[in-house]
């Protein structure tokens, strides 16, 4: 998958003027095949806007694309045949039975009846929905549900998939189960996988590579590792009596100036537990006693922080109200 | 063709889950038939004006036109609510026939328009209705076509505006103007000439009139060729604008 300022603006109506929206300002994405890439960002940021136009729901206003080897402006339906979405509402009818929907996807695909019906039961199967085929979709529970919407996204093994927020609205427990599912099939099957999450821990459990959207702009992509490793070390924190002391000795080791606040100091290092013995023996030298140590590994939160200046939660905070909804698309 | 049948299967499905929806819809007409039907019939004999045929013959056809607009042109709210469950994104990114996503829903409804048609006919006939059989018939199959218009119309309306709320307040103000100014309780022909005048810009007022005459066995009245005219461009207007709104790619 291959996009080039890949951009999509909308007219919304704000009291009586209206306005032109920039969702996506033009993004470059580069997916290879067999990939599992995580698209990060805050809600609002622009994730599912560009999902959208990557998977045809959605006319960009600017840019060219190339999904699963098929134009997306020029060859939709080539697109739609080779890709699966798996939208962030799901997408079973509420009153359908669960069967009924998996095989009928499976036919709007083109297959038959009877390769509807083995497919289905394939499926049921490997997401352990096994005996949940013949209930209504509204009676499952959240994870069941989610793992049927994934299902039904898979019904004609498509090369590609697309999944929009899988793991929101899920407990501890079903989002666990989610991730083996979706690992699993990254894994057996080897299909390219395309996720939008604003969850960090998702973003860095699941995922080879992350591309960093914010206000419709892509601002970094690499691995979970080479992300982290832009945030220039891990942070240490000090707790102390005397925390001026330890800012002073701090302020000679490699890595960020230190910063105090109240009895705790702060500073990064590019190795938190290498530095620590030394400093701990001088405020012990100083006769300055320390009440607290930690040392945190770079999160990505952290990362997020340093290429926008804002936390993650912060950027959600900003987001523009949703009833602020599109009014009509801007060609 | 096929993409058609699947989806107006699973359409006709959703509805035997729910069969109440589908009585629920001709206990309104019903209670017109019986609480407003008889006060007709001594106001049919006496007043001047009135198209031929007895009250009941009159009453009947436009109560089925009534369900068309009061019955049908409503499916778009189910429509909206599985646009939410995003049922509708679901089968827009497979390969899938546009026209087919609409056309399977809308067929559907006229199944069930049809059926409650002919379940209110019957009820009717207890009344004291008389219709002859072909008449009768045929008045149905120009309900069926003038369901799927408006069928059409509500979806491609509800898809557009995406919220019951928007929806709401668009059916009730034109439903009911449309409603009254088609002659369904008082036919047209009764009313002073300035508004009948404006009724005739209103399309349902000419199905009724058409209905009317069907169900007097009056096949060769004019009123049925205007009608049928009518619904049929009701129909490709409607189903125009349908399709369209399901391919818009920003829809």
């Amino acid at each position: 998958m291959t996009a080039r300022g890949l951009a999509r603006t909308f007219r919304a109506r704000r009291g009586r003027t209206v306005e032109e929206v920039t969702a996506v300002a033009g993004v470059d994405i580069d997916v290879a095949a067999g990939e599992l890439v995580g698209f990060l960002g805050p809600n609002g940021a622009g994730k599912t806007t560009t999902l959208r136009m990557l998977t045809t729901l959605l006319a960009p206003t600017a840019g060219t694309a190339t999904v699963a080897g098929h134009d997306l402006r020029t060859d939709p339906a080539g697109v739609r045949r080779r890709i699966g979405y798996v939208g962030q509402s799901g997408g079973a009818g509420p009153d359908c039975r669960v069967r009924d929907e998996l095989e009928l996807q499976a036919r709007l695909y083109g297959l038959s009846a009877a390769e509807a019906a083995g497919r289905a039961a394939d499926l049921l199967g490997s997401f352990d929905l096994g005996e949940a085929g013949s209930r209504v979709v509204q009676t499952l529970s959240g994870g069941q549900r989610r793992r049927l919407d994934i299902a039904m996204g898979l019904v004609h093994r498509p090369p590609l998939l697309f999944l929009d927020e899988p793991s929101t609205g899920l407990d501890p427990q079903s989002r666990a189960n989610l991730w083996e599912h979706i690992s699993r099939l990254h894994a057996e099957h080897g299909t390219t996988l395309f996720l939008t999450t604003h969850y960090l821990d998702e973003a860095d459990a699941l995922c080879d590579r992350i591309l960093v959207i914010d206000r419709g702009r892509i601002v970094a992509a690499g691995t979970p590792d080479e992300l982290k490793r832009r945030v220039s070390g891990d942070l240490v924190v000090v707790g102390a009596d005397s925390p001026e002391v330890v800012a002073r000795l701090a302020t000679d080791l490699p890595g960020e100036q230190p910063a105090v606040d109240g009895s705790t100091v702060r500073f990064r290092t590019p190795d938190g537990a290498g530095v620590l013995p030394a400093l701990l023996r001088g405020m012990d030298a100083a006769g300055v006693a320390a009440l607290s140590v930690e040392v945190r590994r770079p999160s990505l939160d952290d990362v997020f922080l340093t290429l926008t200046g804002r936390t993650l939660r912060d950027a959600e905070a900003d987001v523009p109200d949703p009833a602020a909804a599109p009014v009509g698309a801007a060609r | 063709m096929t993409t058609t049948w699947l989806i107006f299967r699973r359409s006709l499905r959703q509805s035997l889950r729910n069969p109440a929806w589908v009585l629920i819809g001709v206990f309104q007409p019903l209670i017109y038939l019986a609480l407003f039907g008889p006060l007709l019939i001594p106001v049919v004999q006496n007043t001047p004006g009135f198209p031929p045929g007895d009250a009941w013959q009159v009453f009947v056809p436009a109560l089925v036109v009534q369900q068309v607009v009061f019955g049908t042109l409503f499916v778009g709210f189910g429509l909206i609510s599985e646009y939410r469950a995003g049922v509708i994104d679901r089968m827009r990114v497979t390969p899938a026939s546009r026209s087919a996503l609409l056309l399977g829903r809308s067929l559907k409804d006229v199944v069930v328009l049809v059926l409650q048609s002919v379940l209110l006919v019957l009820i009717s006939l207890p009344f004291g209705l008389r219709a002859p059989l072909g008449g009768v018939l045929l008045a149905l199959v120009l309900i069926a076509v003038a369901g799927l218009a408006m069928s059409a119309a509500s979806y491609a309306l509800a898809l557009r505006l995406k919220s019951e709320e928007a929806l709401g307040p668009v059916f009730n103000t034109f439903g009911l103007p449309l409603l009254l100014l088609s002659g369904v309780l008082l036919p047209m022909s009764v009313a002073p000439d300035w508004l009948y005048a404006i009724s005739r810009a209103n399309p349902f007022v000419h199905i009724v009139d058409a209905e009317r005459a069907l169900f007097r066995g009056d096949l060769g009245d004019p009123s049925v060729l205007i009608g049928a005219g009518v619904t049929a461009a009701l129909v490709v207007l409607c189903l125009t604008w349908g399709i369209r709104t399901f391919h818009r790619e920003s829809a």
